[in-house]
């Protein structure tokens, strides 16, 4: 507990302790949504011809869809027209050939967003690759995870080094007539990370991705694609901020994993994009698709801890397409002020004893709106499948709202599916009898947030949870009046 | 279905609107009032978030031929006593086809302002009341019923009154052309402390593919308790469509239970408004599906006062290609501090083609409440047959335990001793002659 006691002396003064703006040239492009933006950015990225086929399918696919209205959040249309979907730092001729000869001021951005790029200072076992705005500006720890015969890359990169593996993979777990916002995605995405783990490797160490939004009226489109082969295991995280500003930005994002027979794939996510302030002005959009496919023996987890973003939409999923195989979906949704989030999970049981568990915490506080919709699919032939969901709700004051949707369907008799769900508030004899033990009142609560959050910080790498916790803490700071 | 049959479909419904016109004068606008919603909307589809799970296609291939009248079948008492309840000391309201048979109605002496009648007899005198809390409800079947309703049950408990026997009402159809379509609106009032038991029967005794609309509005005064049990027990082609709208007083306690054994399609809407502090509200159900049958409840509790209890108990037991659909909503709004409740949804496959669609849903405002639920789809649990068996139970024996622990669960709460007893029954014999129970 001492840790979150400091961060809250720490930041009584601000709340977004992210929200700065990094002050470089940028190379953007003109707000606007049409097919020579698309050929803009395919050039810009030097990608095939196939790619740019497959963007311009996706982009004339997106044009007939409608922007879905089911998910329960409020926000005024978003104008794709407005948006500028490229833009990342100037580089100087080539640009540059390794971390050193990076901008400083990047560098900068970055030690103070506590993700030190150089090697030396960044904590040894975790590999990073940064995203400012529609670039990847560079990626540590290359070299050693190449010795594993891990590809560690951005995503850009890699349709460059390696076409036949992100030509194969790319868009069969997501085809781009998913939905509105991968169609999106698939049509205008910048840049984002590409790793590839090899038969029977695990990974040596935790590969991470962190994003950063940085110029204004702009979106960020990454891609991500993990492949994990054979018997090959591999961690990854996720990190994402943005500065503070009164207009909405949208971040669209797809992520896409495929777990080979026997791979296992972790993935976590703490997602910190600005929230807005408390009247709802500003803030990022975040309509995000992520899904995995498993095969035959495979693992994904998902872990998420979503604290910012105006507006979250986003639904980790997992297809247990493979016999044996397990989904397995950890999340916390914090949503305060004006914040409202439609977040939960989609697991497809297709294979026979496949497995499932949802543990998902949302915590509302001040306007927050904090909704857990997710599905839980048995096919006809998931023989002995087997599904736990645990949906818990937090309520901090009395107008916010916690919501939950669940979708079961069983086509299976041998299946067995649990759903639970509870809500409640953190009660006055719990605080009383903190404040009775000496424990300020905005520290109970902490506390009794970080006890009611357990069973998914504990599915955290360890770095990451004490970050997260934290992160909690800042979130709520205020809301007990 | 495509546009053009939903326009075919509606001119269809005009024709018949011209036969319905000739039950009097004054309920005119209410039923053009009612048309006209429903050429609006049409039917729904599955692409409406609300019919996902339930396909009209089996009502839609039909004709549609409004039931004024009744059938000309002739039914004596006799027909009567084979129905369910019917041994118990109940006065009884029947209707055949949407229409009150003198004939087969029983009804006792009532403590004074007590009604237990049909709704064409009080007219006009009670039309201002019908459709009070129904016509707010975007279900196009409200619509159609608004528009073609014949007849159905009128029941008003004064204030400190108390219905002297349970009134059984007893729906029969003898529909024998396939698509006639029966339309049923029953109004129940209880006053302040009123009390009473009400029964509800739907037979068919027709061999046809019919389909029967029942809108029910009960209207709950403060410290009333109402219990209201409902047997749906069509033929397996008929078309059941009801739709319970309830709003209920402050400190009042309402019971609903709903047994849909029957149809080939029934769709339960059960509409809770609960605007004043310290109701308690229990809705109670069970179905039981075989062949093709799809079994729908749908409901929403709204909970917009404090201190209210609602809970809701729904079990399925599921066999061959048959389909359970089940959506629960329970809304509390930011005024309904202190709110307590809970849903379940407990569902049993027998077979390897039955399907079960679950939506329990919350959708919460206010901080102080206890709000809980849970959904569970599965086979009987393997490490209860084991401890059963451990105890000299054959394996036979210990399913059909566990299996009437499953229906008695639901069946058990049911006050009124003597139809509880006869529903057990029941449940039980339908499950061992129709159902894989091993």
């Amino acid at each position: 507990m001492s840790a979150s006691t400091d961060t809250i002396d720490n930041f009584v003064a601000s709340d977004y302790k992210y929200g700065f703006t990094t002050d470089i040239e940028s190379e953007s492009l003109e707000p606007g949504l049409n097919e020579d933006v698309i050929r803009f950015i395919s050039a810009k990225k030097h990608e095939p011809e196939w790619l740019l086929e497959w963007r311009l399918k996706a982009f004339r696919h997106f044009e007939k869809m409608e922007n879905p209205s089911w998910p329960h959040v409020k926000y005024p249309p978003v104008n794709f027209q407005e948006i500028s979907y490229y833009s990342a730092p100037k580089k100087k001729g080539d640009g540059p050939k390794s971390l050193d000869e990076v901008d400083p001021k990047l560098l900068e951005t970055y030690e103070k967003l506590g993700v030190p790029l150089h090697e030396r200072a960044r904590l040894a076992g975790v590999a990073v690759d940064a995203v400012f705005d529609s670039e990847s500006i560079g990626t540590t720890f290359k070299e050693d995870l190449a010795k594993a015969g891990v590809i560690f890359c951005p995503i850009s990169e890699a349709v460059r080094e390696h076409p036949e593996l992100v030509r194969k993979y790319i868009g069969t777990v997501v085809p781009y007539t998913d939905n509105y916002y991968s169609a999106l995605n698939s049509a205008v995405f910048s840049d984002g990370s590409f790793v590839y783990i090899p038969k029977g490797t695990r990974c040596p160490m935790e590969l991470s991705t962190y994003f950063r939004i940085n110029a204004a009226n702009t979106g960020q489109f990454e891609r991500t694609l993990i492949v994990a082969e054979e018997s090959s295991h591999v961690s990854y995280l996720e990190g994402c901020t943005a500065p503070m500003r009164d207009e909405n930005q949208l971040h669209a994002a797809v992520v896409e994993l495929v777990a080979l027979d026997n791979a296992e794939i972790k993935y976590s996510t703490v997602q910190n994009w600005y929230p807005g302030d408390e009247e709802g002005r500003g803030g990022i959009y975040n309509f995000v698709t992520k899904r995995g496919m498993c095969k035959t023996n495979a693992k994904i987890s998902w872990t998420q801890v979503e604290t910012g973003s105006a507006i979250t939409w986003k639904y980790p999923s997992v297809i247990l397409k493979g016999d044996n195989s397990v989904g397995e979906f950890y999340s916390i949704a914090l949503t305060n002020k004006a914040q409202q989030a439609d977040t939960g999970t989609k697991m497809i049981h297709i294979g026979k004893n496949t497995r499932s568990t949802i543990i998902s915490k949302g915590i509302s506080a001040g306007r927050g709106q904090n909704s857990y919709r997710g599905l839980v699919q048995v096919g006809k032939k998931a023989v002995n499948a087997r599904n736990f969901s645990q949906c818990d709700s937090l309520l901090i004051g009395n107008k916010c709202g916690a919501h939950t949707f669940p979708y079961i369907e069983a086509k299976n008799p041998t299946a067995s599916i649990e759903h639970e769900a509870t809500t409640s508030k953190i009660g006055e004899d719990q605080i009383f009898y903190c404040n009775q033990r000496g424990l300020e009142t905005q520290d109970a609560v902490n506390m009794i947030v970080n006890g009611f959050c357990k069973e998914v910080f504990r599915e955290l790498p360890m770095e990451f949870a004490v970050e997260a916790q934290k992160l909690l803490d800042v979130s709520l700071e205020g809301s007990v009046g | 279905m495509s546009s053009t049959a939903v326009i075919d479909w509606a001119k269809g419904a005009a024709h018949a609107f011209a036969g319905i016109k000739q039950r009097g004068i004054s309920m005119l606008p209410f039923r053009h009032a009612g048309i006209t919603r429903f050429q609006e909307t049409g039917l729904p589809t599955t692409k409406d978030e609300d019919w996902r799970f339930t396909s009209l296609k089996p009502f839609i291939e039909l004709p549609f031929e409004i039931m004024i009248e009744s059938g000309s079948q002739t039914i004596d008492q006799s027909a009567i006593g084979d129905i369910a309840f019917s041994q118990h000391d109940t006065d009884r309201l029947v209707f055949v086809d949407g229409n009150i048979s003198s004939e087969l109605s029983q009804i006792s002496e009532q403590s004074e302002g007590v009604i237990v009648s049909n709704l064409a007899s009080a007219s006009p005198a009670i039309e201002n009341k019908i459709g009070n809390l129904s016509s707010e409800d975007q279900n196009p079947f409200i619509a159609l019923n608004d528009a073609f309703f014949t007849d159905g049950a009128w029941i008003h408990i004064p204030a400190n009154s108390t219905l002297s026997k349970p009134v059984h009402i007893v729906f029969l159809y003898t529909a024998i052309k396939a698509g006639q379509a029966s339309h049923i609106r029953n109004l129940i009032i209880a006053e302040t402390n009123a009390k009473g038991t009400i029964i509800e029967s739907h037979i068919t005794l027709g061999q046809a593919a019919a389909s029967t609309n029942v809108v029910t509005e009960t209207q709950l005064g403060d410290g009333s308790n109402i219990e209201h049990i409902k047997l749906q027990d069509q033929s397996s082609l008929a078309i059941h469509f009801a739709s319970l709208h309830s709003k209920l007083g402050g400190n009042s306690c309402y019971a609903f239970h709903s047994f849909a054994l029957g149809a080939q399609l029934s769709r339960n809407n059960l509409r809770m408004d609960l605007t004043k502090p310290g109701i308690e509200c229990t809705l109670n159900g069970l179905y039981m599906t075989r062949s093709r049958q799809l079994a729908d409840h749908h409901m929403i509790v709204n909970h917009a006062a404090p201190h209210c209890d609602s809970h809701e108990y729904f079990n399925g037991i599921l066999d061959d290609q048959s389909r359970g659909v089940f959506h629960g909503r329970i809304l509390v709004d930011s005024e309904a501090q202190k709110t307590d409740a809970k849903q379940t949804n407990k569902n049993l496959i027998l077979s390897d083609n039955a399907t079960v669609n679950s939506k329990p849903q919350l959708e919460i405002y206010a901080d102080d409440v206890k709000c809980t639920h849970g959904a569970t789809i599965g086979e009987l649990d393997n490490e209860a047959i084991f401890y059963l068996r451990a105890r000299g139970l054959d394996a036979q024996t210990a399913r059909r335990m566990l299996m009437h622990g499953f229906t008695g669960e639901i069946v058990e709460r049911i006050q009124q001793n003597d139809i509880r007893d006869e529903l057990n029954e029941l449940v039980w014999s339908r499950l061992e002659n129709e159902h894989h129970l091993n």
